[in-house]
């Protein structure tokens, strides 16, 4: 059976009085492609949000490789506002920030394309090589460790002749053309040597044909470097192409979850996206 | 990565040489007291500070505003710590000759002036720098002030001296001097925004959410830049007040900040060599080809308008309106000037021209 690499467990995020995510639990094998659908604000992009560290979530937990990574419940003013499901179980507090989160193993892109923007396409991949790298801001500065820069700087050209972005390697990120800048933001991500990659809505603002090598695209990535990925996608011939799995989120409650016939069936996601109102 | 030693680099290090060469020799046959070298000194340490500032506010893109908080640490602590012991009952008269009576030699106590100031650094970084948003301004201007009113104060005199002049500590004579310390500071600088770390605080100036998804801990190297820059502000500091002779904390105003800030930003927000240029011509401005402005100025019996103390400022206000209006990117932008560049711009200009010839000899 294929290892369970993530894994959310009754998570529940609340901002103020707005549940953005609703006592969601999902999973993701090594391996797998999984796509997280939704309507407009289901919630999704918070989701990732919690996953990655960018917030904490209210209550539940979040495991990755069957190690628990993120726990909250209910705490201070969010204990009177609180409006989601209690389990008791959540009751140690384990609240990593984003950076901690991508040494693990997590590796991300935005929804709206973050690059460095004044920095080269090679510096923005080579930023990725930072972390791991063994030095110090001594031994950095006064190039005591030659080598190791050396090697960073090989590993990251390595990846952009892999993604075939190398003769692009001194353009500045904020220049490249909007489509190549998702690319980047991809290679950028790999970079970090994740073994779970989380892209929010990697088509987005992309025409047919482009969306139709970024599906390509996205399997290659998967086989090559053995990892597993987890989408937010809106082209439903994407998802419906390369997802093993879907969930589907609305207003931030998981009303779904299957491979994509099941899902493209059930009524409850049909009247999800034709907006039908269940009082009418 | 080629180890072989480029041209540019052996340009580079020949123009340092070079440069270093023309400083000794003019002292040599220059008057010592030309203005010149009050210009190349000072410019030299306004350009340490302004640099120290730009790793902050132009490559980390942290707001600081205590640079003369933590120049006067860097002055004091210089200054406590070389004033010659003999000299010590004259200097500290009103405290009995203070309470430490030993002194250090000149580079450890720059040193040392720039790990104070290093140290306060570190411990404003603690709670501001965890924050999301920008207090780092506030909380640095309000410490500067804080710090200027706290060396002053009567029971830290025996340290101090009070309200009180610090003098006698050895000062410098040679330009030599302030241009090796800054250039070597300068270097390292230069050096640390080149390296990895570097690259992680350009990596937080353009986007820190991206920054933290790359596994870059965003505390730690605001804090990291934000104590390294306050490093070499102590270290300006100690050289200023090398320079001025003594030490008084009510030199260190806010205004001297806006002073190094103006020159950040005149010289380009992010570039090395645009602050260094700056300060010499802010330097060379304020101290010298702008003094006229100051000076009542008589031309026979018709006395020059505008011309009177004070008026430098007004001038100066106006030019500080222009570069923002309308010259925003600052002489450098966020370029350098490098050799490597130059050579790389004659080879492309070398090409396009052979180019043209080929193209003409072959129709
Ligand atoms: N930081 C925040 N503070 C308050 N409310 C928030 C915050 N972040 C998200 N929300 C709210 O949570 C809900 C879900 O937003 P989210 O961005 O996760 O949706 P989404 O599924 O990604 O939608 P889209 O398809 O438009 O990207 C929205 O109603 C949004 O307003
Ligand atoms: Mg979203």
């Amino acid at each position: 059976m294929a290892k369970n690499v993530l894994k959310l467990d009754h998570i529940t995020m609340q901002f103020g009085g707005v549940v953005a995510v609703n006592d969601l639990s999902m999973e993701v094998n090594e391996h797998e492609i999984v796509a997280l659908i939704g309507p407009n604000g289901a919630g999704k992009t918070t989701a990732f949000n919690c996953v990655t560290g960018v917030y904490e979530p209210t209550n539940g937990m979040i495991s990755f490789y069957g190690e628990p990574m993120v726990c909250n419940h209910p705490q201070g003013k969010m204990k009177k506002l609180y409006k989601g499901q209690y389990y008791d179980e959540f009751n140690k507090v384990i609240s990593p920030t984003p950076d901690q989160i991508t040494k693990l193993g997590i590796a991300r892109t935005f929804q709206n394309i973050r690059l460095f923007k004044s920095l080269t396409v090679f510096e923005n991949v080579l930023i990725a090589k930072h972390m791991r790298a063994k030095q110090n801001v001594f031994s950095a500065t006064l190039r005591l460790n030659a080598k190791e820069e050396q090697r960073m700087r090989e590993e990251a050209m390595a990846l952009l002749e892999e993604q075939n972005l190398a003769h692009l390697k001194d353009e500045i990120a904020g220049s490249l053309p909007y489509g190549l800048q998702r690319r980047l933001e991809i290679a950028r991500a790999l970079a970090t040597d994740p073994k779970l990659l989380l892209l929010d809505e990697p088509a987005a603002g992309m025409n047919p044909q482009e969306t139709k090598e970024l599906t390509d695209f996205i399997v290659q990535v998967r086989d090559k470097y053995g990892i597993a990925i987890l989408m937010i996608e809106h082209h439903m011939d994407l998802v419906m192409a390369i997802a093993e799995r879907i969930y589907v989120l609305d207003f931030g409650k998981l009303i779904a979850s299957g491979t994509a016939s099941e899902v493209q069936d059930n009524p409850d996601v049909i009247n999800a996206y034709l907006g039908v109102d269940e009082d009418e | 990565m080629t180890k072989k030693i480029s041209t540019s680099t052996i340009i580079s290090a020949a123009l340092v040489v070079f440069l270093f060469a023309l400083v000794f020799v003019l002292e040599k046959v220059m008057n010592p007291y030309s203005m010149l070298f009050v210009v190349l000194k000072k410019g030299a340490i306004y350009a340490l500070v302004a640099v120290s500032m730009n790793l902050l506010n132009g490559f980390t893109g942290l707001f600081s505003l205590g640079q003369a908080g933590f120049m006067l640490i860097g002055a004091y602590t210089y200054a406590i710590f070389t004033i010659p012991a003999d000299q010590r009952l004259s200097v500290y008269q009103y405290f009995d000759g203070g309470i430490i009576d030993f002194s250090i030699p000149v580079i450890p106590a720059l040193i040392l002036a720039g790990l104070a100031a290093a140290f306060f650094a570190f411990l404003i970084g603690l709670p501001v720098l965890r924050l999301k948003s920008d207090y780092l301004a506030i909380a640095t201007l309000g410490f500067a002030e804080i710090i200027r009113a706290f060396f002053q104060w009567d029971a830290l005199g025996p340290v101090t001296n009070g309200s009180n002049l610090l003098k006698k500590f050895p000062t410098f004579d040679s330009t030599i001097f302030p241009f090796a310390v800054a250039g070597i500071c300068i270097a390292l600088i230069v050096m640390l925004i080149n390296s990895s770390y570097g690259r992680a605080f350009k990596a937080i100036r353009d986007d820190e959410i991206a920054a933290e998804a790359m596994g870059i801990n965003l505390f730690k190297h605001k804090e990291m830049a934000f104590v390294i820059s306050s490093f070499f502000a102590g270290v300006g500091g100690a050289l200023l007040a090398m320079y001025q002779t003594t030490v008084q904390a009510m030199a260190f105003k806010s205004a001297m900040t806006y002073e190094i800030l103006l020159i950040v930003v005149i010289g380009g927000i992010g570039s090395v060599t645009g602050s260094v240029i700056a300060s010499f011509l802010f330097i060379a401005c304020s101290e010298w080809w702008l003094r006229f402005l100051d000076t009542e100025t008589f031309i026979g019996a018709w006395q020059v308008p505008l011309l009177r103390s004070g008026f430098r400022k007004v001038v100066f206000a106006v030019i500080i309106m222009a570069v923002v209006l309308f010259y925003r990117q600052g002489i450098m932008g966020n370029r350098e000037f490098s050799v490597d560049r130059l050579l790389k711009k004659r080879q492309k200009f070398i090409e396009k021209q052979a180019a043209k010839k080929a193209s003409k000899e072959g129709r």
